[in-house]
């Protein structure tokens, strides 16, 4: 392995300074859920490959018939990673105002994620209780990165009342759709001066990569990796994708045009 | 030897109240209080949260916070999620 090193061969990862939220700074650009996946052990092995430094994590009632279960704390190390509590499964403002000050005296920590959805089927997310409950956040000191849809205005809105990060959905969660709305994501970065990640839709690596082509900042996803029939394997797909966008958005995209344009020299050929 | 009749059990000396837990009502040894029922459930306080009355409860006054007759706790964890 000596000689002179190839440049074209360099880790890419080293062009990339990494981003910063809250005042705290991540290399990884990928933020992924813990949940859905065949059992613990396989949440930690996947999580471990997707090189995340931050996890999503759901705030439930303990099972007391069953104290002593396996807790996640035990597969996924909160001291490795930053847990990111989530309101999944609020339907209210209020309901996820009180898990989150649950999940702060939990972890002792005031980085969260809000999401107040609207029904089902398509679980999007109710932006009126959504910036009724970062109000009352932010009025209590917390930190908070919000998912929310993916309409230019209410993402401003929120980074004006105070949000950490905005999450606009590229699909509804789990549809593993890819990026449907990907002229409003890229409205909403431009837009946009704190970090805005896609939040839900991601199926496969190339959503992943197009995400981090459009301009974000870093992709949050879970089904499209616990749902994969190898968790592990796209665990490590998702981290190369997400580093293959960034460098893709940071190096420029060559410009589109509708004719063709010859890569090898017209003059010199043989007559 | 099984207690006389008239004598009270022991159990039955104890004073009991009745509180709500995650929803499920349960009879407790009064007077008790936080730290007492979490370590009768048998959980271990540094990962678990315990809102009662709606009030979150900071985890450094378990020991000092007494419960009542008629209080709801949630006593939540972290599990995994998206």
């Amino acid at each position: 392995m000596d000689g002179i090193p190839n440049a074209a061969v360099a880790p890419p990862a080293l062009d990339d300074d990494g981003w910063e939220v809250a005042g705290l700074r991540f290399r990884s650009r990928l933020i992924v859920g813990t949940g859905r996946y065949k059992d613990l052990e396989e949440t930690g092995r996947a999580i471990d490959a997707s090189g995340a430094e931050i996890v999503t994590v759901a705030v439930r009632r303990v099972n007391l018939g069953d104290p002593k279960a396996p807790m996640l704390q035990d597969y996924v190390d909160p001291k490795r990673y930053t847990y990111l509590p989530n309101t999944a499964g609020c339907f209210t403002a209020q309901d996820a105002v009180r898990t989150l000050r649950l999940a702060r005296e939990a972890g002792g920590w005031n980085l969260v994620k809000l999401e107040v959805l609207g029904p089902p089927p398509f679980l999007y997310p109710d932006m009126r209780a959504t910036f009724e409950a970062l109000e009352a956040l932010l009025k209590d000191g917390f930190q908070v990165m919000v998912y929310c849809s993916d309409d230019p205005i209410a993402a401003k809105r929120l980074e004006e009342m105070g949000a950490v990060a905005v999450m606009p959905l590229g699909a509804p969660i789990g549809s593993g759709l890819g990026i449907q709305n990907p002229v409003m994501i890229r409205a909403i970065i431009e837009n946009a001066k704190v970090p805005v990640l896609v939040d839900a839709g991601v199926g496969t690596a190339s959503d992943a990569s197009q995400a981090m082509e459009l301009g974000c900042d870093a992709v949050l996803m879970n089904s499209a990796i616990a749902h994969a029939k190898d968790p592990v394997r796209m665990a490590r797909a998702m981290k190369a994708a997400v580093e293959a966008g960034r460098q893709a958005f940071l190096a420029g995209r060559m410009p589109r045009q509708y004719v063709a344009d010859p890569s090898s020299p017209l003059g010199g050929l043989i007559r | 030897m099984p207690p006389a009749p008239g004598f009270a059990t022991f159990r039955d000396m104890e004073d009991t109240i009745e509180i709500t837990v995650n929803g499920e009502a349960r009879d407790i040894p009064a007077p008790a209080t936080i730290a007492d029922l979490l370590t009768r459930i048998g959980l271990d306080t540094r990962k678990v949260a315990v809102e009662r009355n709606l009030e979150i409860v900071p985890r450094s006054t378990y020991a000092a916070t007494a419960l009542a007759a008629g209080d709801r706790l949630e006593i939540v964890h972290f599990i995994g999620g998206g």
